[in-house]
């Protein structure tokens, strides 16, 4: 009898912690535009089945044609609007969502055959503006807790490597999202979904129309296929412009390396560094056009080593396959008349 | 009465939720979480204090809340050991304005010690920043960093070993920068692309060049000037350079005592330079090609008034050196000119109780070493009476700030 009881609790312990990944059908709004900071991921009700991470009613799955490199980390993203609700629309960039919309990225790597959810990065629009908030998945794989202060786990990557993955902290995530002062998102640029993507987004009417787009962002797995050049301005665009631009984080830098940046000094080429210190390695200029070995952006990228290393967030291990496009890119450039 | 006294109470409530909190940061186990949540969870007006005692930390901290203090026990006693970091550009990220920092001290970081951004209205205080390992190319770039900010005052601080700039302000504007120590840097103190600097009784020392302000283009904020070194001690500036080639420090002759290039309206008077055998002072055009139509690249108004020298450049490293020392008789007089003005500016005075020489370069953008220099003595005009420059330094608000 005492032993049916023992196993009762059990089942119900375990029915209760399975039923922890299980939130409402559909997502909180009341969670994402109030002003508290959900200690759970469950509380926002954004999946049905957060292990599976299915998504609940109203929240969208999406990919980027050309994605950001986080240590070959498993990206699933979505997007929530609130019912009826529309996005705005800004030409070839950012989808303008608006207040009580979603975004939900969540980190993961398979290990052992299994894929492991180690974070879930929320960027919430409130009315007072955007909200950045990391959430570290706890071992059984049931939910994610807010993580203010950041994280670090013990993952294998993709590649065999072991590392300590960094999880940001709360002030780490304005570090990439922080423009002009405000937070915002940077992944759903209208030039970066497939048209697949944003003609159903439409056709639900989450959008008005579909933007028109004049160069989309070749996408990453088929980038031998769209050349060199825009593999490259692609990769920099997804991966560096979010700091390297004017009103970003490494504006006095003077380096822009968005996609729609036209000169090359701009894009660094025959640029001297300014602040780069010691990330300089002894080169002189950020790209030497032919030379990859004598650039220092193709020196930073391929550093681990704090102070050198770019970007300074989000890598424990060096992109190999985004290092060899700026490479080729590098090595295929005229040579240049700059100074 | 009953009226009142609720009234009282209200008042009280009403005072109390004014006045900030503060949060106590101890060291030990888990300081990294605890000390980096406590600035995440920090409200304008808070502050976060940290306790005595050496706080071990594998990442790089970040304040984004504005009106925050942060301080601790002092520069001694309150330790952010980063010997072990593993990630971020820098020990000390802050990106919010009017904050405080004082009595600490930042040991080993990976990258840059303080990088300050966009953060107007910050005061540094009585903190230290120290690679414990001494002068090393390996060693972070820069201590103190301020950029793009308006309102900056750093005082009472030391930094050392930085492989670049000890204390460097960026593209900013209304700084002081007065009564620190810089020691075994690359360059002491750097003022780069900014307006309205004092920097003044500083003590400059071991460094590779003590002071440098200096103008470079290609950058969102250019036009710097306007900017008053006074007072300040600048001695032994004879560590080699230890600069990584390709930063535009790694060009500083050792031995430079007060260097300033392409700047508008500098004023260098009542330093003491002891022992800076290049060049105790040193004004230059930017030596490389450039291209870039919004940057003059000349030094324009710059004054050399009174300053007290021991002696000129025994030990020049430049070019001919030999041949120079001999035509000069042994020593290059104190101060060193390239020669290069835009044309219909006065780039130098400099007073006549001061000898100076000049390399007569031909054109600006062949480098210093400079083929078809013509060295000679120096020809320029004395100041004029009463030169000052205005509308200097740090705003008031912020020297109100400071603790004794």
């Amino acid at each position: 009898m005492k032993r049916h009881w023992v196993l009762a609790a059990a089942l119900i312990a375990a029915a209760a912690a399975t039923g922890a990944a299980h939130g409402p059908a559909a997502p909180s709004d009341a969670a994402i535009t109030g002003s508290a900071f959900p200690t759970m991921l469950s509380e926002y009700g954004f999946f049905t089945d957060g292990a599976a991470q299915a998504p609940a009613a109203g929240v969208r799955a999406y990919r980027l044609n050309t994605p950001l490199y986080s240590d070959g980390a498993e990206k699933l993203r979505f997007v929530y609007l609130p019912a009826g609700a529309r996005a705005g629309t800004e030409g070839e960039g950012l989808l303008d969502f608006p207040v009580g919309s979603a975004l939900i990225k969540t980190f993961a790597f398979t290990e052992s055959g299994s894929r492991r959810l180690i974070e879930t990065r929320v960027l919430l629009h409130r009315a007072d503006g955007w909200l950045a908030l990391p959430y570290l998945w706890n071992a059984e794989q049931t939910d994610a807790k807010l993580a203010l202060a950041g994280a670090r786990v013990a993952v294998t990557t993709p590649a065999g490597e072991r590392i300590d993955y960094r999880v940001p902290n709360k002030n780490q995530c304005k570090e990439c999202h922080g423009l002009n002062d405000a937070v915002i998102p940077i992944g759903p640029k209208a030039r970066n979904l497939s048209t697949a993507w944003l003609n159903d987004f439409a056709r639900d009417g989450h959008i008005a129309a579909v933007p028109v787009v004049a160069r989309t962002l070749p996408v990453w797995e088929e980038r031998a296929e769209a050349g060199v050049e825009p593999a490259a301005r692609a990769y920099l665009d997804v991966n560096c412009a979010h700091c390297h631009q004017p009103g970003a984080m490494a504006s006095n830098s003077g380096l822009d390396l968005r996609w729609e940046q036209t000169s090359a000094q701009a894009l660094g080429v025959m640029k001297r560094p300014v602040a780069a210190g010691r990330g300089a390695g002894n080169l002189l200029f950020d790209l030497v056009p032919g030379k990859p070995g004598e650039s220092i952006m193709v020196h930073r990228m391929a550093s681990l080593e704090g102070g050198v290393a770019m970007p300074e967030l989000g890598k424990g291990t060096v992109d190999k396959e985004g290092l060899a496009v700026v490479e080729r890119w590098v090595a295929a450039m005229a040579p240049s008349g700059a100074p | 009465m009953k009226t009142t006294i609720l009234a009282a109470i209200l008042l009280a409530g009403a005072s109390s939720s004014a006045i900030a909190a503060t949060r106590q940061v101890d060291a030990g186990p888990d300081a990294q979480t605890r000390l980096q949540e406590a600035l995440i969870l920090s409200q304008p007006g808070d502050e976060v204090v940290l306790a005595a005692g050496r706080f071990m930390l594998d990442d790089g901290l970040s304040l984004d809340v504005d009106g925050v203090t942060l301080r601790g026990a002092g520069m001694d006693a309150t330790i952010l050991d980063f010997t072990g970091q593993t990630g971020s550009g820098e020990g000390l990220l802050v990106t919010s304005d009017r904050v405080t920092l004082r009595d600490f001290a930042i040991e080993n970081p990976k990258g840059d010690g303080i990088k300050s951004k966009g953060a107007d209205d910050i005061v540094y205080q009585r903190l230290r920043v120290t690679w414990t390992g001494g002068p090393k190319e390996t060693n972070g770039a820069y201590g103190l960093y301020p950029v793009e900010s308006t309102g900056v005052l750093i005082v009472g601080s030391e930094v050392s070993g930085a492989s670049d700039a000890g204390i460097y302000v960026g593209q900013s504007k209304a700084i002081t920068v007065r009564g620190n120590v810089a020691r075994h840097n690359v360059a002491g103190i750097e003022i780069e692309n900014s307006r309205d600097a004092i920097v003044e009784s500083n003590f400059v020392t071991g460094n590779t060049g003590g002071i440098l302000v200096f103008d470079l283009p290609s950058l969102p904020v250019m036009g710097g000037g306007n900017t008053l070194v006074r007072g300040n001690l600048v001695a032994h500036n004879t560590t080699p350079n230890f600069a990584p080639k390709g930063n535009i420090v790694a060009g500083v002759p050792r031995g430079t005592g007060i260097m300033v290039m392409a700047n508008d309206g500098v004023l260098v008077e009542g330093n003491i330079l002891v022992d800076n055998p290049t060049a105790p002072v040193m004004v230059v055009a930017y030596p490389m090609k450039f291209d870039d139509k919004t940057y003059n690249p000349y030094p324009r108004n710059v004054v050399i008034g009174e300053n007290t020298v021991d002696r000129g450049g025994t030990d020049p490293q430049i070019d001919g050196r030999n041949a120079l020392l001999a035509a000069f008789g042994g020593a290059l007089p104190p101060v060193m000119w390239d020669g290069l003005a835009q044309e219909g500016t006065v780039a130098l005075r400099v007073d006549p109780s001061l000898g100076g020489w000049s390399l007569n370069l031909p054109a600006q953008g062949g480098g210093l070493s400079g083929a078809g220099a013509k060295p000679g003595p120096l020809s320029v005009p004395a100041p004029t009476t009463g030169f000052a420059l205005t509308g200097v330094g740090a705003p008031a608000a912020l020297e109100a700030r400071l603790v004794p």
